[in-house]
């Protein structure tokens, strides 16, 4: 051999080698940190610069919002709040006003009622998540809970006096809006989404012509056309309630959207699903059922909560045709001059109820996501 | 080549209609003509095997028998039944006839036993229980019954072309139609699907099957059909067609595969 290096004799062990822990320099958080955040200079300068920044803004932020924040006040004398102006948060306004800012304009005595058309709707929802209740019985469950609520908001029986629907107010509406309008805008979506691949050229075209109609004006001017423009069409003496037109609106608008996720989930399933069910003499609708959209739909869940999420914000716009939801509620409850100028502490409280509703649904979706496609997995 | 086009149509005069009848089919893809005045019939029970040159036409033409594919002139008829815009004949001969592809296609959000009743119990109207009997009877005829629980993507290739002929045979076709159901496939796992076809040919199936499997064709094909450019160029049994073949493209295409293999 040329070079020098002596090779040492291989020995057999007698014993098989047990496993080991990796040693603390591969795995751990010392490791983490060393690989992510000081893995060089310019690293360890950007982690510095940037850990010094966020805590400084922490601690202002506790300051602010905790330490020297004014938690109530007596009835209405705003003074304290006045001598905390931009040392501390005025939470009082919070305290004071949540009636309003969750119920709106609704009578004061009876906020029990939108408070338990909430719950139900809450719990709604965590029914329906539930993948053990996707029987046919959920249908069920939804009508005899939207009819629940129904009755809570409108009263007029079972002794709870009639409340009209202009004085609904605040989180009911938001809720209302975004359920009713995704529980009928979804199927809608399911529909036109087919129709759009339909072989028959007047439901294509219609189709065609509904999404790219929609998809054209902003939602704020369809929610103006529905509350301003539609009763000039419709004989004297009609009236179609607004909230309901806003709703229909708002179904319309998001129909649209989510029929373009649907179409894009149809798209990529492989040509191969629909030859197989074809092969087997499957009819259109039990193909359309059993093969194309379970697996249709379990791709494009992401894009789909997305659109979910962003109508359910989206909801807030009704307020430029006068319908308190629960940002306007928010910022009605403020006008009031002992109150003005303390807008952020509202304003943060409903950022946190609106991030509340949207946060769950992301992780919902994440999990239903892993759980519907276990079938990919080896 | 012509007189025994002659034979098997006048022995079809006779008897019951042929299984497949096709007469003067012509197909295009936009200006492209993949089917060329294919005239050909199958009589029940026959086994034929298709091969031929890369984009032939073969799929084109085993497509157009269930209609995955239409064709633009002449007639097809399957079991007697006309292939037209008419649904309901199409639901008819759909019933008729099962289909195994080149890349299975089963539905993996389905089990594989899922996948086998799935058409028995919506297009058959079978009650569930007596679907499951029946897909489970095939699935072991196809030797994987221990596999019904999994889904799709935890099988191997040749498990899933097997579940794939299992899902076609739970229809209780008449006609079984293959499209090169071994050309995705590992050499290993090769032999044990075209096992099962020689099993199902031994049942007395109609079967069509597009394959360069020689060897499998020598063992079971009643017929041979060499298609080139869109048209029949040669059709016979197996021993005439491999052993002296007629046509310089025969001959051409047949030193090809020999090498290949
Ligand atoms: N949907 C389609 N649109 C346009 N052209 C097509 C389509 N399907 C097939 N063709 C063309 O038609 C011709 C015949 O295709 P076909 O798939 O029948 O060939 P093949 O004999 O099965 O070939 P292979 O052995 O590669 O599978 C090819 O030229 C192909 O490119
Ligand atoms: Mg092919």
């Amino acid at each position: 051999m040329a070079s020098d290096t002596t090779l040492t004799p291989v020995t057999i062990p007698a014993a098989p080698i047990e496993a080991r822990n990796a040693p603390i320099s591969v795995v751990g958080p010392v490791a983490w940190a060393r690989a992510n955040l000081f893995s060089g200079p310019v690293s360890t300068a950007v982690t510095l610069a940037l850990g010094y920044l966020i805590i400084r803004w922490a601690i202002g932020f506790i300051d602010w919002a905790f330490i020297n924040a004014v938690w109530s006040v007596p009835n209405n004398q705003t003074q304290a709040c006045r001598d905390a102006r931009g040392v501390g948060a005025c939470w009082a306004v919070v305290t004071e006003k949540h009636r309003f800012i969750l119920f709106g304009t609704y009578p004061y005595e009876e906020h029990w009622r939108p408070a338990l058309a909430c719950v139900v709707f809450v719990g709604l929802y965590i029914v329906s998540a539930m993948r053990r209740f996707w029987r046919k019985e959920l249908a069920l469950i939804w009508i005899a809970a939207l009819t629940t609520i129904g009755v809570l908001m409108w009263g007029g029986v079972l002794g709870m006096p009639y409340v009209a629907q202009e004085r609904w107010g605040g989180l009911p509406i938001t809720l209302i809006l975004s359920t009713f309008g995704l529980a009928f805008a979804f199927p809608l979506a399911i529909m036109v989404a087919l129709g759009r691949r339909s072989r028959m050229p007047a439901i294509k075209a219609i189709c065609v012509l509904y999404v790219e109609l929609i998809r054209g004006v902003p939602l704020i001017s369809l929610l103006f056309m529905a509350s301003v423009m539609f009763p000039l069409f419709l004989p004297e003496g009609m009236n179609i309630d607004k909230l309901l037109r806003a709703q229909i609106a708002i179904i319309l608008f998001a129909g649209a959207y989510l029929a373009e996720v649907v179409r894009a989930g149809l798209q990529a399933l492989p040509k191969g699903q629909y030859e197989a069910a074809d092969a087997l003499g499957l009819s259109y609708w039990n193909k359309t059922g059993f093969i194309i959209l379970p697996q249709a739909l379990r791709m494009v869940i992401p894009p789909l909560v997305n659109t979910f999420i962003g109508f359910f914000k989206d909801t807030s716009l009704v307020l430029i045709i006068g319908i308190f939801d629960l940002l306007t509620a928010g910022k009605t409850a403020i006008v009031e001059p002992a109150w003005q100028g303390f807008g952020v502490e509202v304003y943060i409280t409903i950022g946190l109820i609106y991030f509340a509703f949207c946060f769950a649904m992301s992780k919902y979706s994440q999990s239903l996501e892993t759980e519907l496609n276990q079938h990919r997995r080896r | 080549m012509s007189a025994a086009i002659e034979t098997v149509a006048s022995a079809a005069r006779l008897d019951a209609p042929p299984a497949i009848f096709m007469d003067r089919v012509n197909k295009w893809f936009g200006s492209l003509h993949v089917l060329r005045d294919i005239s050909l019939d199958v009589a029940h029970g026959e086994r034929v095997v298709v091969c031929g040159p890369s984009g032939s036409g073969k799929s084109t033409l085993i497509r157009c028998i269930n209609r995955l594919e239409t064709h633009q002139e002449g007639h097809i008829l399957v079991d007697g039944i006309e292939l037209t815009d008419d649904v309901r004949a199409l639901d008819a001969i759909r019933r008729e006839v099962g289909m195994v592809f080149q890349s299975f296609n089963l539905f993996p959000h389905l089990t594989v036993l899922e996948n086998c009743t799935l058409a028995p119990i919506w297009v058959r109207r079978m009650p569930k229980r007596e679907a499951e009997e029946l897909a489970m009877e095939y699935l072991n005829k196809v030797k994987i019954p221990e596999q019904a629980k999994k889904y799709p993507g935890q099988l191997s290739g040749g498990q899933q072309q097997r579940v794939a002929i299992a899902r076609a045979l739970c229809m209780k076709p008449k006609i079984m139609l293959f499209d090169e159901p071994t050309s995705a496939l590992d050499p290993e796992m090769i032999k044990e699907v075209l096992d099962t076809m020689v099993l199902l040919a031994d049942t007395g199936m109609t079967m069509i099957c597009v394959t360069h499997e020689m060897g499998f064709a020598r063992q079971v094909a009643d017929r041979v059909v060499f298609m080139d450019q869109g048209e029949i160029v040669e059709l016979g049994t197996p021993e005439t067609m491999f052993n002296n073949p007629q046509t310089e493209r025969l001959k051409l295409f047949l030193s090809q595969i020999l090498r290949g293999h």
